[in-house]
C-alpha cells in the first residue's frame, strides 16, 4: 500500500490509464482541427470527436447530436443556465433551484438576478433532499428553468431527478441538472427522467481536466440556448470554440469505460463505503452522517465526528486526502453552506469529514483510512472540553457561550 | 496550507492536556470561544495563594490545530509566572512564537482571552474568601 492515500475523488479523480492511451495519438500524431472540413487530419479529429460524441450519449440515454462540448461542468452550467434565460426570456423570467446546488449554479442564478431574473432558492430537507411539493409551489406562470443537481458534490444524496422530470414535463418547464457527480457513478437516463439539459465533466469519472459536455435535447420538446461565447459557431451554434480533440476523445473513453464497468463498480463503491462507515460506527460513538444514506452515490460517506473540529483531524490524517466542511479549511472562514442548509448546526459542520471512494482505492486503504481516523478522534477528543463536558451530562446547546 | 514546525510540534505532542478541580479555591478557569465558532478553549491555572505563583496549568482545546498549538503553548508559559506577570502574555507573542499565518491571528487571540479568563475566575475566587474572612 502506497502512502498518502487519495480518498477525495467528489474533488477530483485520478486518470485512468486506458483513457491516457486513448487520448495518446491526439496530440502529437493525430493534431487535426475537427472543424478542418478538406483533408484527412481534419477528417481524422471530426471522426474521433465523433466516437466521443457517441459514447458520451450512450451513458446517459440520449443522441450524439444532443451532446455540445464544453471546458467542463462550470462551463456547462452558465452555458445551460445562462443560455436558457436569455432563449426564453419571452416566456418567462423565473428560474428555481436549490440551496445545496454547486456554486457554479448557484453563483450563475446570482449573476441573473442582476439582470432582472427571479430566482428562487429552494431549501432542503434534513436528508438532503428537495421537498417536491414544496418545488411543485415554487412554480409560476414565469417560471422557465428548474435547475437541480442529479448528486451532491458533499454529501452525495440524489435528489429526486426522475420525480422532478415528471412535474417539470407537466408544467412545461424546463429541467437542468448539474449531473456531474452522478454520471458513470448511477444509472442516468435523460429520457427516463425528462431531463432537458445536463451538465457533465471528464475529470470526476476518470478522464482529463478541461473537457465537460452539455447535454442538449433535441426533441419533445426542442431545446435551445443562447451562446455564451462568440466566434466559429462551433456545436451547432452553441459554443464556439475550436475542439479540445484530446480531452474529448478522453472523455469519451472515460464515458465508455464507466458504461461497461458501472454496474459491477457501484457495488465495489459502496462495500467498501458501507465498510468504512461500519467500523468507524462500532469504534466511536457520537459519529453522524450527513444526509441520507437511503438515495446516495455509493462512493461518498459524509460523516461528523461530534466534538473534533474537521481541520485539526485532518492533521491528524495527513497521509490521506480528504475533505472537510470545517470553516478553518475554507477561504471564506464560514463553514459548508451545504451542511448548514441541512440544518444540523454549525458546529457538526465544523467537524465533518467528505470521504470520497473512487475507482482505484483498495479494500486495504479503506481498513488503513478507518483506523487511522478513529486513533486521531479518540486523541482529539481526549483532547475536546466538549467531549468532557458532553461526557459530564452537560447539554452543550444550553451552554451560554461567547461567540467571537 | 503548511503548519510551522512549531505548530506541528504542538498538535502532536500537546502539553498540559487535562482538567484540574474546578471547586479548588486556587483554581481559576477560563472557557472562551463557541462550537458554531469551530473554538472553544478551557484553560485552568493552579496559582498558590501564598507567593501568587502559577504552579499548574491544564488545556483542553476544540479548534484547529493552531488552535490547540496556542493553547499549549500558553500553559507551558504560565507555569511558574505570577498572575500578575501572566496577564502580561499578549496574542502577538503567540503569533511570533508559533509563525502563524494572518487567518489563524484569531486563534491566538482565543488564548490570550482564555488566559484572562482563567486568571479573573482565580481572581473572583480569592476576591469572595477575602470577603469572607473580612465578614467573619
Amino acid at each position: 500500500m502506497k502512502l498518502p492515500i487519495y480518498m477525495d475523488n467528489h474533488a477530483t479523480s485520478p486518470m485512468d490509464p486506458r483513457v491516457f492511451e486513448a487520448m495518446r495519438p491526439y496530440f502529437t500524431e493525430i493534431f487535426g482541427n475537427s472543424a478542418s472540413r478538406n483533408h484527412s487530419f481534419g477528417w481524422q479529429a471530426e471522426e474521433a470527436v465523433e466516437k466521443s460524441r457517441k459514447q458520451i450519449a450512450d451513458l446517459i440515454g440520449a443522441t450524439p447530436k444532443e451532446i455540445v462540448f464544453t471546458s467542463g461542468a462550470t462551463e456547462s452550467n452558465n452555458l445551460a443556465i445562462k443560455g436558457v434565460a436569455q432563449m426564453y426570456a419571452e416566456k418567462g423570467n423565473h428560474i428555481i433551484t436549490a440551496a445545496t446546488e454547486h456554486k457554479a449554479v448557484l453563483d450563475t442564478c446570482k449573476h441573473l438576478e442582476k439582470d432582472g431574473i427571479r430566482v428562487t432558492y429552494l431549501p432542503v430537507q434534513t436528508n438532503g433532499l428537495v421537498d417536491l411539493d414544496a418545488l411543485k409551489d415554487a412554480i409560476t406562470d414565469k417560471t422557465i428553468l428548474i435547475t437541480i443537481m442529479y448528486a451532491n458534490n458533499e454529501i452525495g444524496v440524489l435528489q429526486p431527478i426522475a420525480e422532478i422530470g415528471k412535474l417539470c414535463k407537466s408544467k412545461g418547464v424546463l429541467l437542468h441538472t448539474d449531473a456531474t457527480q452522478a454520471v458513470g457513478k448511477v444509472p442516468v437516463n435523460v429520457i427516463k427522467d425528462n431531463i432537458d439539459l445536463l451538465s457533465l465533466t471528464g475529470h470526476k469519472i476518470y478522464g482529463p481536466k478541461g473537457a465537460g459536455a452539455l447535454y442538449v435535447r433535441r426533441k419533445s420538446p426542442r431545446v435551445q440556448v443562447t451562446a455564451q461565447m462568440d466566434g466559429g459557431g462551433h456545436e451547432r451554434g452553441m459554443r464556439s470554440g475550436t475542439l479540445n480533440v484530446p480531452g474529448i476523445v478522453g472523455l469519451g473513453e472515460a464515458c465508455a469505460i464507466c458504461n461497461a464497468e458501472m454496474a459491477q463498480e457501484s457495488k465495489r463503491m459502496s462495500y467498501l463505503r458501507d465498510k468504512l462507515k461500519g467500523k468507524l460506527e462500532k469504534e466511536l460513538d457520537e459519529v453522524y452522517v450527513n444526509g441520507t444514506m437511503d438515495s446516495r452515490l455509493p462512493n461518498n460517506l459524509n460523516i461528523s465526528f461530534a466534538y473534533v473540529e474537521g481541520e485539526s483531524l485532518l492533521m491528524g490524517i495527513n497521509d490521506i486526502a480528504v475533505s472537510s466542511g470545517s470553516a478553518c479549511t475554507s477561504a471564506t472562514l464560514e463553514p459548508s453552506y451545504v451542511l448548514k442548509a441541512l440544518g444540523a448546526g454549525d458546529d457538526l459542520a465544523h467537524s465533518s469529514i467528505r470521504f470520497g471512494l473512487g475507482r482505484f482505492n483498495t479494500e486495504e486503504e479503506v481498513d488503513y483510512v478507518a483506523n487511522k481516523v478513529i486513533d486521531v478522534v479518540k486523541k482529539l477528543r481526549e483532547l475536546s472540553p466538549l467531549y468532557e463536558m458532553a461526557k459530564e451530562g452537560v447539554d452543550l446547546s444550553k451552554v451560554q457561550w461567547a461567540a467571537h | 496550507m503548511a503548519y510551522s514546525n512549531k505548530v506541528l510540534d504542538h498538535y502532536n505532542n500537546p502539553r498540559n492536556v487535562g482538567s484540574l478541580d474546578k471547586s479548588d479555591p486556587n483554581v481559576g478557569t477560563g472557557m472562551v470561544g463557541a462550537p458554531e465558532c469551530g473554538d472553544v478553549m478551557k484553560l485552568q491555572v493552579k496559582v498558590n495563594p501564598e507567593t501568587g505563583v502559577i504552579e499548574d496549568a491544564k488545556f483542553k482545546t476544540f479548534g484547529c490545530g493552531s488552535a490547540i498549538a496556542s493553547s499549549s503553548l500558553a500553559t507551558e508559559w504560565l507555569h511558574g509566572k505570577t498572575v500578575d506577570e501572566a496577564l502580561q502574555i499578549k496574542n502577538t507573542d503567540i503569533v511570533n512564537e508559533l509563525s502563524l499565518p494572518p487567518v489563524k491571528i484569531h486563534c491566538s487571540v482565543l488564548a490570550e482571552d482564555a488566559i484572562k479568563a482563567a486568571i479573573a475566575d482565580y481572581k473572583k475566587k480569592t476576591g469572595s474568601r477575602q470577603e469572607q474572612m473580612a465578614s467573619q
